[in-house]
């Protein structure tokens, strides 16, 4: 880029960027320096020295654990119809048309995101060594996915306003049908928990503490704002007690004395108990990004709706919580994020989840001394989910800010 | 008239939309419903208890511990008793939260500062920094600076060596007083590295660990406090020649640790809580130490308690301390 005189204001600002001084000049030679080093470095290490056999060999195993082989079509279709899902709602939230300005089908940033896929697509199964025809089923989970995308953008105008609301509610009911795959029951062949392992696990116990999180930590920020004391205190109690506490010493509650306080046998599989304590635990950090999203409506919403006769719920319902909501929304997400990587402290109870698998593989004496391979290959993949959250929520966010009118970008 | 209207609605306003019945209700159902749910639970776990002969009792805390700590800061062996080995697995902890809280400091505030560098590649460098470590779980990266990183140094000659500094695969050798007031560096005898002081690999990834992660954050709680400086601030100190260095020294810093102290306050806390994932590096701090007490004694309900009073206090101690500090950095009026 710089030895091309048409780039002269890029020049320019190279220049202003990063050799403003002489200190600053040598500042940025040694940063560059640097930065050259580690990167051929890590370059040498990635196509020399490395051998990524450990990540190809056991990528089933990373991907569902020991689910049993017969079944996972189950989990391919899941996979199919979440990539539906999530074309429809990639579409109607990018692509429909808005009061103010008329929607573009394919904004910048989602051609950018469609390209990565389909490279993603593309080169991913063929450094993975898949198997053709799993390569195959890859390719068109991901074609699925754009042509939902595609559709829902096309056709959002015509589809009538009723079943444009519908979508959202596609959700949870795809989770329910995704338990249902997942663990069998209605005429499928059970598959214990025991067996659910790797990103399943990971996901599963994630999505599922994020899901009914969400209820408990709105119902303890309303508690908390409560005029009943007893309301009041009951929740400050709870919130307290659990921030307080680090998570594994939680999980240490929920695997080793839940037994004695519930009747015998009563208690739920491991895998469940830990889900419950993940679900309690994020509901008290959950309960503090409402609140202060609580706070930030003006106590006037409230007595407005009130005195227009609105009862206290649809008070709510109606008009606190949407914008309360709105307000919390980007504490929320983070908190989801570091939800996603909380499920790793699974793997210090003995669960087999992205991490616990992982440890298991290194145990293998086949794969002895590759445990940078390994965690770099999880971090690449916690870190793509949690980037991929985070870029979610910022778009959300956007959208349903009521006071900025979006570019079409 | 007022009578009338309270007359008026004692009579015609059934209980149970009474505004002043309705509270005292919701608040009566919900006290029964907690006290069933924590009355069968405690029925449930004294049940459970005598029948596994574990009712709540706190002697074997005087009975030898049985298993020994390899790294204390108090003197420990397996003769001592189980409340010996938890109080030292408790200063372990405590010697990991204090230096990973100095350490997350320093690099916080060196990442969060140089986030409004002039120079690009510097704020490029944080950014991809703080970006990076967020998104990726702590566990995860402290297995990797345990396994991947710390587990690969060499020893004897060919270990890293700076002045007065030596990083091996057998720990971290540096420099100190010894017999009395010599300063001694690091040497080998034998192949074997000594020092005054030996940290163990343990320790040395706990601590790489818990700052980097943290450090992390903190300089985002930098950045959101320095980014709340008014912008002419800085403008008016540099229109008085005052050099980038200084102006944020003397003039934001001192206007931006009011919004940083709280934030900081949530991070060192959260710090004080994750060095509890120490048991993944091998590092016995208090958690670790309880596990084991628990593999050995079978004291689930007793262990539990210990363990979560130790870190309530030790939240409650930072947050404490905080807020004293909150206290000095706030703008003082009159």
């Amino acid at each position: 880029m710089a030895n091309r005189p048409v780039l002269a204001p890029q020049l320019r600002r190279l220049r202003r960027e990063l050799f403003s001084s002489p200190g600053d000049g040598v500042l940025s030679i040694s940063l560059i320096v640097l930065i050259g080093l580690v990167a051929i470095g890590f370059l040498r290490w990635a196509f020399g020295q490395a051998s990524w056999a450990v990540i190809q060999v056991n990528s089933t195993l990373f991907a569902v654990g020991r689910y049993p082989i017969e079944q996972q079509w189950r989990l391919w279709l899941l996979t199919a119809l979440l990539a539906a899902a999530t074309g429809l709602s990639w579409g109607l939230l990018r692509a429909s048309p808005r009061p103010d300005r008329t929607g573009t089908l394919w904004p910048r940033h989602d051609r950018l995101a469609v390209v990565i896929l389909v490279l993603g697509a593309l080169w991913l199964p063929w450094a993975l060594r898949l198997a053709a025809l799993i390569q195959l089923r890859w390719w068109l989970v991901v074609a699925l996915l754009v042509g939902c995308r595609w559709a829902a953008g096309r056709f959002a105008a015509v589809l009538p306003s009723a079943l444009r609301r519908l979508v959202p509610l596609l959700w949870p009911a795809l989770y329910l049908l995704g338990m249902v795959l997942i663990s069998g029951g209605l005429g499928l062949v059970t598959v214990p928990p025991s067996e659910w392992g790797g990103l399943l696990l990971t996901l599963l116990a994630a999505s599922f503490a994020i899901l009914l999180c969400f209820p408990i930590g709105v119902m303890l920020a309303l508690g908390r704002r409560s005029d009943l004391p007893l309301l009041r205190w009951g929740s400050v109690l709870y919130i307290e007690f659990i921030r307080g506490a680090p998570l594994i010493t939680l999980l240490f509650l929920g695997q080793n004395i839940l037994g004695f306080l519930l009747p015998g046998g009563l208690a739920p599989e491991r895998i469940w108990r830990a889900a419950w304590v993940l679900t309690f635990f994020a509901a008290a950090y959950l309960a503090e990004s409402v609140r202060s999203g609580l706070s930030a409506v003006p106590p006037g919403q409230f007595e407005a709706a009130r005195s227009l006769g609105l009862s206290y719920g649809q008070t709510l319902q109606q008009v606190v919580l949407p914008q309360a909501l709105r307000v919390a929304l980007p504490a929320m997400v983070g908190q989801f994020i570091s939800l996603l990587q909380d499920t790793t402290l699974l793997s210090l109870i003995g669960l087999l989840d992205l991490l616990g698998t992982a440890r298991t593989v290194m145990a293998n004496p086949a794969f002895l001394g590759k445990s940078a391979e390994v965690y770099l290959t999880l971090a690449v993949l916690f870190w793509c989910c949690c980037a991929a959250l985070g870029l979610g929520s910022r778009a959300l966010e956007r959208r349903l800010d009521p006071h900025t009118i979006p570019s079409a970008t | 008239m007022a009578d009338t209207i309270n007359a008026l609605s004692n009579e015609t306003i059934p209980w149970w939309r009474n505004r002043r019945v309705i509270p005292l209700l919701v608040q009566a159902v919900v006290a029964l419903v907690v006290l069933i749910m924590i009355a069968f639970l405690l029925g449930n776990l004294v049940r459970n208890l005598t029948a596994a002969g574990l009712l709540l009792s706190w002697r074997w805390l005087n009975q030898p511990a049985g298993f020994d700590i390899s790294e204390t800061v108090l003197p420990f062996n397996a003769g001592l008793p189980y409340w010996r080995a938890l109080l030292a697995g408790l200063v372990n902890t405590i010697r990991a939260v204090l230096v990973g809280l100095v350490g997350a400091t320093v690099l916080g505030t060196l990442a969060g500062m140089a986030s409004f560098s002039r120079n690009g590649l510097l704020r490029g460098i944080a950014r991809v920094y703080v970006e990076l470590i967020r998104n990726i779980p702590l566990l995860l990266q402290l297995v990797f600076w345990y396994f991947v990183v710390f587990l690969s140094l060499p020893n004897g000659t060919a270990a890293i060596q700076l002045p007065g500094l030596v990083l091996a695969k057998s720990g971290l050798y540096l420099a100190g007083f010894a017999d009395g007031l010599r300063w001694v560096g690091p040497q080998l005898v034998n192949d074997v590295w000594q020092a005054p002081l030996r940290l163990s690999v343990e320790f040395g990834a706990l601590l790489t660990g818990l700052i980097v992660y943290s450090g992390a954050f903190i300089a985002e709680v930098v950045r959101g406090g320095v980014a709340a400086v008014p912008k002419g601030q800085w403008e008016a100190a540099a229109s008085l020649g005052i050099s980038w260095i200084t102006t944020l020294r003397t003039i934001v810093l001192p206007q931006a640790l009011r919004v940083i102290v709280p934030g900081l306050n949530t991070q060192y806390i959260s710090l004080a809580k994750n060095s509890s994932l120490a048991v993944a590096v091998g590092y016995t701090d208090l958690y670790s130490v309880a596990e084991t007490t628990l593999n050995q004694t079978g004291r689930a309900v007793e262990v539990y308690l210990l363990l979560l009073s130790a870190y309530l206090v030790l939240d409650l101690f930072i947050s404490v301390l905080m807020n004293g500090v909150n206290h000095l950095v706030q703008i003082k009026e009159r």
